[in-house]
């Protein structure tokens, strides 16, 4: 039984790396007919990163808001709940850090920490929205979702625009945070910071909360069979509403270290949708928390080489959504190298069916 | 209350009432269809981002606004198709497709224009064309009616008989019965013979068409440019409109009608002394409330028909 598992396994892994190899294939033929200098903006795209440890510590602090996106959007496909909340919950979440940062005064080492705590409860609360309406109403928490994200996306806006403007500036911006606000750094020479260590925290707790606790356990049931768990007595509404709630939170918690940690004001003037980022991840892991940093690199990666390519060549980098996009369809796709899978399948049942035939 | 008043018994609101919903009937009709099929199309909001681009890109190449809106419809086709073959041939999550096909449509516009104009975000660099405008004989000299029916873009007047052709697809021809089939009970559909994977690639690939007519709308007729993410949710309200119109074309000109009526009344609202955000939540917000009330009484309706079973 373990080694059929484990089979299966190593299967996925080669088929999510094709499906990865395929998309970088993809992006990078777009590269080479689009550019003028395509093997240069080629080379910057896939190892600019690792040129310089700044490059390479951009790629970590991308990762922190990733991961905890990608960890809100494991929970919530756990739950087989398909609502993409999490962008209002990270928008709104930054929201309310930036005016923890800005109203409240407070000691060094606790005012992040309040700042996250508020941003947290407030994602939590938006992150239930959708799922009540759908245990209430029956409304798709889809298209519920979808229409809240707009929603909070102007709330945030006013609240910015109304309470914590910074009128001296020429461009959308709040007024400066307080520097008690700021996460210390943790590596000489970068702007990469303790975010990033509470976001791996997040992870081990996440995987916990999945795998190792009561909640986490009738959260796989609901998600596996709705109807098994309403008849072993499961609360499927409890369940859900918890689950959408803890989700929230994460992203509401990564939008306030995303701001004590990498910004200064709020300047968000359109909401970073590192919520698709979080579906990919969700995807890339199997709704599994232990890989999200595998596939939060990944992404970020892509996106800080993107990056790089376009301020040195002539090559946009929107091309990572081209990429994203690729890998979404394959790796969704259950058919794709379903025979090859099959086969193995069928080999390895096989084999266990002589040996066990031998040994009977 | 006065002046809100003042300004809804108005000719220019109305005409513009008329004017917004446009892209919204046609994204919603083109989600009655993949719906009317079993298929949830989230890719309408990308399809139509994508068609919105090259209506552009094509008017400006061949100075030709009608091979622009040619282009947006085969996009959308062509978008369609990916996702019917994606979620039905290679058994992906359809959500997740559409998913795709958003992320695809967000970006890839904004890198496609890029490479080709160098301008990011907006085509004003490239002299596309506008779809005509058609006064109504008659009408036009009517007092009030004509002034707000008249005058139209018209892909406009087009989305009328789009509503008509849908309406009498699904009550009045095979194919429509067999796309209902098809969405309501696949496995019956496909014993008495009917290609499911054919008739809902059919039903997904006309979903795009109309997805990407409605992107042509706006970059050719309501606006005379392309710009980054300018549907702003439309095909994502459109999902919503479309239960709220309950699967029928019909409806689906009411369900839009609303949006448009909240989207028209938060652009004239803006001179008014409420702040801009929550002007521009309007939309959002009206569409959602009709989305909750469409789905408490879609589940009242259906406790009181299993009651009835039981009874």
């Amino acid at each position: 039984m373990r080694k059929w598992k484990h089979h299966v396994d190593l299967f996925e892994l080669l088929r999510i790396l094709l499906a990865l190899i395929i998309a970088i294939g993809v992006s990078a033929l777009l590269i080479l007919i689009t550019s003028e200098t395509p093997l240069y903006s080629l080379s910057v795209f896939l190892f600019a990163p690792f040129e310089k440890l700044k490059y390479f510590s951009n790629v970590l602090e991308m990762m922190v808001p990733l991961t905890f996106t990608g960890l809100s959007l494991c929970i919530v496909y756990q739950s087989k709940n398909f609502s993409l909340i999490a962008d209002g919950c990270f928008y709104m979440g930054a929201v309310a850090a930036a005016f923890v940062a800005i109203k409240f005064v407070m000691p060094f080492g606790l005012h992040p920490f309040v700042a996250m705590a508020i941003a947290g409860i407030v994602g939590g609360f938006i992150g239930v929205l959708p799922g009540i309406i759908k245990i209430k109403w029956q409304a798709n928490e889809l298209v519920s979702s979808l229409m809240m994200n707009y929603i909070f996306y102007f709330l945030g806006l006013y609240i910015i625009n109304y309470f914590l403007r910074d009128p001296q500036a020429s461009v959308f911006a709040s007024y400066k945070f307080s520097p008690t606000f700021a996460l210390p750094g943790i590596l000489e020479g970068t702007r990469l910071h303790a975010g990033f260590l509470i976001a791996m925290a997040s992870v081990v707790l996440v995987y916990f909360y999945i795998y190792k606790t009561k909640w986490g356990y009738e959260l796989r049931i609901v998600g596996d069979n709705l109807n098994f768990a309403k008849y072993s007595g499961i609360n499927t509404a409890k369940v859900l509403v918890v689950s959408q709630f803890i989700a929230g939170t994460l992203a509401g918690v990564g939008g306030a270290i995303e701001m004590s940690g990498m910004y200064k004001r709020f300047i968000w003037d359109s909401p970073p949708s590192y919520a698709w980022d979080g579906v990919i991840i969700a995807l890339l892991t199997k709704n599994n928390p232990k890989y999200v940093p595998f596939a939060a690199f990944f992404l970020s990666y892509l996106r800080i080489g993107a990056d790089l390519m376009s301020r040195r060549s002539d090559v946009d980098n929107q091309i990572i959504s081209i990429i994203q996009a690729v890998i979404i369809l394959l790796i969704a796709a259950e058919h794709f190298l379903a025979k090859w899978r099959l086969k193995s399948e069928n080999k390895v049942a096989k084999d266990k069916y002589i040996t066990a035939n031998l040994e009977g | 209350m006065d002046m809100i008043m003042h300004m809804i018994w108005n000719d220019a609101f109305w005409f513009a009432v008329i004017r917004v919903t446009t892209p919204i009937l046609y994204a919603t009709l083109g989600a009655v269809i993949a719906s009317r099929a079993g298929a949830i199309n989230i890719g309408i909001e990308g399809t139509m981002l994508t068609g919105a681009l090259m209506g552009v890109l094509f008017s400006a190449f061949t100075q030709n606004a009608w091979i622009g809106l040619l282009a947006s419809m085969v996009s959308g086709a062509l978008l369609g198709a990916l996702l019917a073959y994606f979620a039905l041939k290679m058994k992906s999550n359809i959500v997740l497709t559409g998913i795709a096909i958003n992320i695809l449509s967000a970006g890839g516009t904004i890198f496609l224009l890029t490479t080709i104009t160098g301008d990011k975000g907006i085509s004003t660099s490239l002299n596309s064309k506008v779809l005509p405008n058609i006064d109504i004989p008659f009408i036009a000299d009517l007092p009030v009616v004509g002034s707000v029916l008249s005058g139209h873009n018209v892909l406009t007047y087009l989305v009328l008989v789009c509503i008509v052709m849908v309406h009498i697809l699904f009550n009045h021809t095979a194919l429509g019965l067999r796309i209902r089939a098809v969405g309501e009970a696949p496995e019956s559909a496909d014993s008495v013979g009917i290609d499911v994977f054919k008739i809902k690639i059919i039903a997904l690939v006309l979903s795009g068409v109309l997805a990407g007519i409605g992107g042509a709308f706006l970059s050719m007729g309501y606006m005379s440019w392309f710009s980054a993410g300018m549907t702003a949710g439309r095909g994502y309200i459109a999902l919503a409109a479309r239960a709220i119109a309950g699967n029928s074309s019909v409806g689906a000109l009411f369900a839009s009608l609303l949006f448009g009526f909240a989207d028209t009344l938060s652009n004239y609202l803006q001179s008014v002394q409420i702040p801009v955000e929550f002007i521009h939540m309007i939309p959002y917000v009206i569409t959602i409330l009709g989305f909750i009330v469409i789905s408490i009484v879609n589940n009242k309706r259906e406790l009181m028909r299993k009651k009835r079973q039981l009874g």
